[in-house]
């Protein structure tokens, strides 16, 4: 391989790069296709309630103990770390603060995030995947049914309205947590606890901000499973190469877009 | 997995869903005091406003009584405008003063109302005509230093 | 119109890439009322035109009319109204998975009607005595055997009484008492429903005993049709090798390869 040298090596390479560069902005546009018809075609989902009812049970309520016992251990473990940081500076009764904060705006709808990403949102794409394997798909087109509002469209809902929910709930198990620590087992004031937090801790700025962070990453975590499996190739390492693509993406998009929101909504400012 | 069942644990989800959030707004932030009430607005001008930003409290005594709702620059008086939202259960005197002060050493910043003598109560668009600017701590640090200055030269000038 | 074809094929190409065609100019009508078996080896096209035929393929050109309506083109509701007349039964069955049997069959009454909870039950249980299946309701597809399994899913594809009923490879992997239940459900559905049935398969002595009408396909075309008495007697080469089951004929029994003395590498040293 002496001859050819450099210049032989680099452009089939280029090539190769640029190829899929390529390919996943086509992949992109495709999705964005396919999110378009998903939305257009919800009739079915929203007036047959029932369907969505019924995904949000498998995403959401199944979703329930993990992210309850995350939220209990994430909250602890902000209390033990905070007070140790905070009681340097004479500040441990700004405990409450820390917490609340720290689970309101961030870790609440990132950490129930990437959780349902990989719990229910795998498990979607799975599904989907395996249900286009199976030729179910197929077989549902062939009986006149669309199988994007009849499948797709009501586990999108779902998500939907599963992720702020199950985020909140994060964030008040935190909540707990972080008093269970602080004020029971380290022995930080109750009242200074609940007070200085209920003071610093604003509805629209902190708590809304993070239910419309979690309503975005409920959007996009559901849109890239159920993308995923719509798109699987019908063969076992088609379905299993999809449900990771949905973790790994859902997990890189759930962080760009916190960075994003945190820049929009958090940096301070004077008059608006 | 029939139906009665599954419609019963989404019901309990989507009820411990809001639970949470309602626990979030309630007890942990600050719903609970203020957003419904009935606010009248009155304005005060001030030379500089330092680091008040909308929404921050208005207190009297103490005690919140109003928030910050808007903050504009007067371009010919090159002063501040400042409109703040004051609970219609609290009623203020004409000549009631405003300053900006900050909570703690390096807190946040907030403005203090000190209610005057005048028998007649502010109203709707009222603008109040007494107001202390924020102190801006660049400009504190340098009257200090100045004054040193000025101290030992005249210690100096003594010798 | 009672007389004209249920399906009407003319002169139609298709392929999946341009570069790979996998059907010449195919000419074929299927009367009503009748099942058409379509016989060829694998990758001879067969499935692929009943895809066609099902609207879930274009013909690159040609045309086909599927029960009086012409499939190409057709796309949306449009096309969405033609399947609403047809039936189709998958290679497996296509259960769906998170459905008892009883709600699969009872799938597309609910999508496409209206009719009370009451009349759907009788619907279903009377679909499903006629396959032979009406105690197993109550069963989810992960407990039936592949024989059980097809015949709910062949329940579900007449569950709306289908004009055309399409079969892909129905007899495939079934043990013979199952295979000669589904022949048999294939050939008594038809004339029940007076509807047309078109079998895609490679089982030639079943389809020969079932079936109205045989079309040969190899390699995208066809390559003898007609009666099955014709068919089994016929003197053609490539269908006498298909119904006696020949391993070589008109389809060689070699993949194309180089002379086998170059390719070995001890013929190769003394090349």
């Amino acid at each position: 391989m002496a001859e050819g040298g450099r210049t032989g090596g680099v452009a089939p390479l280029l090539e190769r790069l640029g190829g899929a560069v390529t390919a996943r902005i086509w992949r992109l546009g495709f999705a964005s296709r396919f999110f378009g018809y998903m939305l257009l075609h919800s009739g079915t989902a929203l007036r047959r309630f029932q369907l969505t009812i019924r995904e949000i049970y498998f995403a959401g309520v199944q979703s329930l103990i993990i992210i309850l016992v995350s939220g209990l251990f994430v909250g602890m473990v902000l209390g033990l770390q905070g007070y140790d940081t905070l009681q340097r500076y004479g500040s441990s009764e700004a405990l409450g603060i820390l917490v609340a904060l720290s689970l309101v705006r961030e870790l609440g709808p990132v950490v129930a995030g990437l959780l349902f990403a990989s719990r229910a949102g795998s498990a979607i794409t799975a599904e989907i995947g395996l249900m286009k394997a199976t030729e179910q798909i197929a077989a549902m087109e062939m009986m006149a049914v669309d199988p994007i509002a009849r499948v797709v469209a009501p586990r999108f809902w779902a998500g939907v309205i599963s992720m702020p929910l199950l985020a909140a709930m994060f964030s008040a198990m935190g909540i707990f947590g972080g008093y269970l620590v602080g004020v029971k087992l380290i022995g930080v004031d109750e009242g200074a606890f609940w007070s200085q937090m209920q003071a610093s801790v604003d509805v629209r700025e902190d708590i809304l901000n993070g239910v419309i962070k979690s309503i975005v990453f409920g959007v996009a975590v559901t849109w890239i499973a159920v993308f995923e499996g719509y798109d699987a190739q019908p063969t076992a390492e088609g379905v299993s190469s999809a449900t990771t693509r949905t973790v790994v993406t859902s997990s890189l998009a759930i962080l760009a877009l916190d960075f994003v929101l945190t820049a929009l909504m958090f940096t301070g400012g004077n008059a608006r | 997995m029939n139906r009665a069942t599954i419609d019963v644990w989404v019901g309990v989800f989507v009820a411990a869903g809001f639970a949470g959030l309602l626990f979030l707004a309630l007890k942990v932030g600050n719903l609970a005091s203020f957003s419904t009430s009935q606010t009248y607005q009155v304005q005060a001008k001030f030379a500089n406003i330092g680091g008040l930003k909308i929404r921050a409290p208005v207190k009297s005594a103490g005690v919140v009584v109003g928030r910050v709702s808007e903050v504009r620059f007067d371009n010919e008086s090159y002063e501040a405008i400042v409109t703040f939202n004051l609970d219609t259960r609290f009623q203020f005197p004409r000549d009631t003063a405003a300053k900006i002060l900050t909570s703690g050493l390096l807190g946040e910043q907030y403005v203090g109302l000190e209610a005057g003598g005048d028998g007649v109560m502010l109203k709707q668009g009222d603008r109040l005509r007494l107001t202390q600017s924020a102190v801006v701590l660049e400009n504190l640090i340098s009257q200090f230093l100045f004054s040193k200055a000025a101290e030992d030269k005249d210690a100096k000038d003594k010798k | 119109m009672t007389d004209s074809a249920a399906v009407e094929i003319e002169r139609l190409s298709f392929g999946y890439d341009s570069g790979r065609p996998v059907l010449h100019d195919i000419s074929l009508a299927m009367p009503r009322g009748k099942v058409i078996g379509i016989m060829g080896q694998s990758g001879c096209g067969k499935t692929t035109l009943l895809r066609i035929i099902g609207g879930a393929r274009q013909p690159d050109s040609g045309t086909a009319r599927v029960l009086g309506t012409l499939v190409n083109g057709l796309d949306g509701d449009a096309l969405y109204a033609l399947r609403r007349r047809m039936g189709m039964l998958f290679q497996f069955g296509a259960l769906f998975t998170d459905m008892s049997v009883y709600d699969n069959v009872a799938f597309p009454l609910r999508e496409h009607t209206d009719l009370p909870d009451e009349l759907i039950r009788d619907l279903v249980l009377m679909k499903l005595e006629a396959v032979g299946l009406r105690g197993a309701s109550r069963l989810t597809p992960a407990e039936l055997s592949g024989g059980m399994a097809r015949r709910v899913a062949l329940a579900r594809a007449i569950a709306l009484d289908p004009q055309l009923i399409l079969y892909d490879e129905p007899f495939t992997a079934l043990d013979p008492i199952s295979f000669a239940i589904i022949a048999r459900l294939i050939r008594r559905l038809n004339d029940a429903l007076g509807a047309t049935s078109v079998i895609v398969s490679h089982d030639v002595k079943e389809c020969l005993d079932i079936v109205d009408y045989m079309v040969f396909m190899t390699a995208g075309r066809i390559v003898a049709e007609g009666a099955p008495e014709a068919m089994r007697g016929s003197s053609e080469p490539f269908v006498s090798q298909f119904v006696h089951g020949q391993s070589d004929g008109p389809i060689p029994f070699h993949y194309p390869a180089p002379a086998y003395g170059d390719d070995l590498a001890v013929g190769a040293a003394h090349g």
